[in-house]
């Protein structure tokens, strides 16, 4: 006998429960702190504090254990909770040039004011599986540590630039309009797309940025610097009348020199791109890069090749993972209402075709 | 003088708004109808109708324009310190007040752009007389016809004749609203 | 039981204010998207975020709200979206579409004509009606401003030719008085009909960030043609519980034989039907008593 399925309610409260046991794992294992996942998964923190858009590693590291390890599901968590967050103004530009850098390097000199600084990369390190690490309490050796630089180091392009060698990019006038806050709509211009792929989901942004340099909007990027380190962030108080400091991140960028432009009126200039993240997200910033220098081309008098990273709609209409996996684990939702009118659809024109088949056979 | 600055806004905001907001959207959503809608109270002339659609709507993203019959020192504190809404010209309002013949000529408000017709002024006009009388009303939330009582004709004819652009209109008076959204068509009685 | 946590309706203020604005442009414009400024939810996009969104925006203390997914208010996300504004609006909910004066839908419009109190809110996944024909919002937010709508004639001819009618069962587009065409959100073509309705129907997109609106005694047309003229057709059956000719219904698999039944997707159109007396052909056959118990209204009010 058919019963309409009831219950609906207790299902979903039996489901959160068996998912808080499931999410703690066997209890004979020792709970992982959050305090452990922000010191040990730091890398994990840093890429949901970055699509989260929220600096704060311990609700990033919160997320993380609450979302049994998704990512997704923890940036998911994080923007949900930040979009609660009342608003006291925002703060003065950071100034990545006094930053107190653990990380720089450049790919356009072989050596330059300040060196290249390596800090603490993967990229040399030989991919094998250290088992050491799979036993438990050992220190690793300590690092050798070197007085720090008392002098900010110079931006690359800096020195491209006293010989106008690279675009000029003009100070934005206008504060830049803020894509949490207001619909996106089209044509954007390029802070809005840098707030967009700066929130926007790794692997899309790796993707379009490999994309490119496939050919697909091929716009010749050189690594002219990456930077990771730690910098002030400082907030105007208007009744004070002066910016006071009011905390510290850290964050990871990239500028890129890119294929030049020129005419014979103007003399051939080096152009950029740019990526600027939350944390140590070397990989996103240096996509992010590749990916805002490819949707300049209509500014820089480039041809449209029909390239998906020239596509701004494109681009920043599905580079949020949020939106993204929403809609898409959304089919999971019942559809049985559309699906039966298709179905009525379906059988209603099999039935006219047959029927015609049968007519034409007959006569 | 600074207590009428400091008094008047919700002492519930989220509650209170709720119901004006229930008020306006009636109003909007079925030109003819008189809605009543309290909360709040600001210096006058405006009337407690007026102000209350303005601590539902207005905040520091919605730009305001005061009318001469509404551009006191008094409502102008008044609406700073209870919305932070930039106070601006008229061409440059998402929101305007006044009375009738202080709010023309209406040429200058936006009436948004054909790709964006919403990016148009909502004005709310104040009036001594609100009742479902005068003009009939046709058209978007209007079964058959409908009446309102407003302060001429050939403008709100214009307005509709520039669909899907246009102007949208609350008429305010004492404790009550009614709506006049640019789809309605205006006709004599 | 609000918690306290969070602002009457979980949405702050400024927000609220954001979306009232639009929700009086998309009134004020019958069938144009207004952009907003779309709020990421505890819940996920594609889920009713846009719906939610402005059930928040609308719900007073005093409102009674229904949630129905699919038509049914015991659908998982209907009881979750429901279970929301019960904890952060303390309002009363019901599942008789009667006494709601703010219904929260997904795919369905009500079978019991709507009133003039009435708000329905719908939850909209694509609001753009020419986006699977024009994938660029850059274009059709052209075409909309210009009228220009013969890309949807062109798609919906185009499948009379191949299949001898519209071939288009749901999400089925059409005009709103006179002048924009719009997505009334997936309900089946068979709701369209209820889209003129006395009742103010709001529609919210949360991920593409769109509301529009119909207010109340508006002309909405389903697009068709002189010689193929729109047909809100169902399948041909009886409900098998209440036996309502007249009502869109679910195709229930009863066993591995191809044996099927079809009953009411609104179950408090059922519902109520079944309380008044009617029976449907497997309620005669059963033992119209044992079923009529087995799903009395009774024990359909939502847990308390």
């Amino acid at each position: 006998m058919y019963v309409a399925v009831k219950g609906g309610e207790r299902a979903i409260e039996n489901a959160h429960t068996w998912l808080a046991e499931e999410r703690r794992g066997d209890t004979d294992i020792g709970d992982l702190s959050v305090a452990q996942i922000r010191e040990q998964l730091a890398l994990a923190v840093d890429r949901v504090m970055a699509e989260g858009s929220l600096y704060d590693p311990d609700l990033a590291a919160l997320a993380i254990k609450q979302a049994r390890g998704d990512m997704i599901e923890a940036v998911f968590l994080i923007r949900a909770y930040r979009t609660t967050l009342p608003r006291f103004g925002a703060s003065a530009p950071i100034d990545t040039g006094a930053m107190a850098c653990d990380r720089r390097i450049s790919a356009t000199y072989k050596d330059l004011p300040g060196g290249q600084v390596l800090g603490p990369t993967f990229d040399y390190t030989h991919r094998l599986l250290d088992f050491a690490l799979a036993a438990e309490g050992l220190a690793p050796p300590a690092a050798p540590e070197a007085a720090a630089d008392a002098d900010h180091l110079p931006h690359v392009t800096q020195f491209l630039a006293q010989e106008d060698l690279i675009q000029r990019e003009s100070e934005g006038a206008d504060t830049p309009r803020d894509l949490t806050r207001e619909p996106l709509d089209f044509p954007t211009d390029r802070p809005l797309r840098l707030q967009a792929l700066s929130r926007g989901d790794e692997g899309f942004v790796l993707s379009m940025a490999y994309s490119t340099q496939r050919g697909y909007g091929r716009n010749h990027p050189f690594v002219a610097e990456l930077r990771t380190g730690t910098l002030a962030v400082e907030m105007d108080i208007p009744e004070l009348g002066f910016a006071i400091e009011i905390g510290e991140a850290v964050v990871t960028e990239c500028e890129t020199v890119n294929q030049f432009t020129g005419s014979k009126t103007e003399p051939a200039q080096f152009t950029r791109g740019y990526g600027l993240t939350f944390g140590r997200c070397e990989r996103k910033a240096i996509s992010m890069a590749l990916v805002d220098r490819a949707m300049r081309w209509k500014e820089l008098g480039e041809d449209n090749v029909g390239a998906p990273a020239q596509d701004e709609e494109f681009v920043l209409y599905h580079a949020d993972n949020v939106q993204a996996s929403g809609f898409l684990e959304h089919i999971k939702l019942p559809h049985y209402v559309d699906f039966q009118s298709e179905l009525e659809l379906i059988r209603r024109l099999r039935a006219e075709a047959l029927s015609g088949q049968h007519q034409e056979a007959a006569e | 003088m600074q207590n009428a600055v400091l008094d008047g806004g919700f002492a519930d905001p989220a509650r209170e708004a709720a119901y004006a907001f229930r008020a306006a959207l009636n109003a909007m959503a079925r030109p003819g109808t008189i809605q009543h809608i309290t909360g709040a109270d600001a210096p006058s002339p405006c009337s407690p109708a007026a102000a209350t659609l303005i601590l539902t709507l207005c905040d520091p993203t919605t730009p305001i324009f005061l009318a001469p019959s509404h551009d006191t020192a008094a409502f102008r504190d008044w609406i700073t310190f209870q919305t932070g809404g930039p106070l601006v010209p008229a061409k440059d309002a998402m929101i305007a007040i006044g009375t009738w013949e202080a709010l023309l000529p209406l040429d200058p408000f936006a009436v948004g752009t054909p790709e964006y017709p919403d990016r148009s002024a909502t004005l709310v006009v104040e009036t001594e007389t609100l009742a479902s009388d005068g003009p009939v009303l046709r058209g978007p939330g209007i079964e058959t016809t409908a009446r309102l009582t407003l302060p001429e004709i050939e403008a709100f004819q214009r307005n509709r004749a520039l669909f899907p652009l246009g102007l949208d209109f609350f008429f305010t008076s004492e404790d009550r609203v009614a709506g006049l959204p640019r789809s309605t068509r205006v006709m004599e009685a | 039981m609000t918690d306290q946590a969070y602002n009457f309706a979980y949405l702050d203020e400024q927000t609220k204010r954001m979306i009232r604005r639009a929700i009086l442009k998309g009134v004020a414009v019958p069938g144009y998207q207004v952009p907003f400024a779309s709020r990421e939810m505890p819940m996920p996009y594609g889920w009713g975020t846009g719906g939610v969104q402005v059930t928040s925006a609308c719900l007073t203390p005093d409102d009674t709200l229904k949630v129905i997914d699919q038509g049914a208010d015991d659908t998982t996300n209907a009881v979750s979206i429901r279970k929301f504004f019960e904890k952060t609006a303390e309002v009363d909910v019901t599942e008789k579409t009667a006494e709601a004066t703010v219904i929260q839908t997904r795919h369905r419009i009500p079978e019991t004509p709507l009133t003039d109190d009435q708000i329905l809110v719908y939850q909209v996944p694509i609001p753009e009606p020419l986006r699977f024909l024009e994938p660029s919002e850059v274009e059709t937010r052209k075409m909309h401003s210009l009228e220009e709508y013969g890309l949807m004639y062109v798609k919906l001819y185009e499948d009379i030719s191949r299949h001898g009618e519209i071939a288009t069962a749901y999400a089925y587009p059409v005009k709103v008085q006179d002048r924009y065409v719009m997505d009334p959100s997936p309900i089946p073509k068979f709701d369209n009909p209820k889209l003129e309705s006395a009742a103010l129907q709001l529609f919210g997109a949360g991920r593409e960030q769109r509301i529009y609106a119909i207010p109340p005694h508006t002309k909405v047309v389903s697009l068709d043609f002189e010689d193929h003229p729109f047909d809100p057709s169902k399948a041909p059956h009886a409900c098998a519980l209440c036996g309502a000719e007249g009502s869109y219904l679910d195709e229930v698999i009863t066993d591995d034989q191809g044996g099927r039944m079809f009953v009411c997707s609104d179950t408090d159109y059922c519902a109520s039907r079944r309380a008044a007396g009617h029976v449907g052909a497997m309620t005669s056959i059963e033992g119209a008593t044992r079923m009529l118990r087995s799903a009395s209204p009774d024990q359909t009010e939502p847990a308390q």
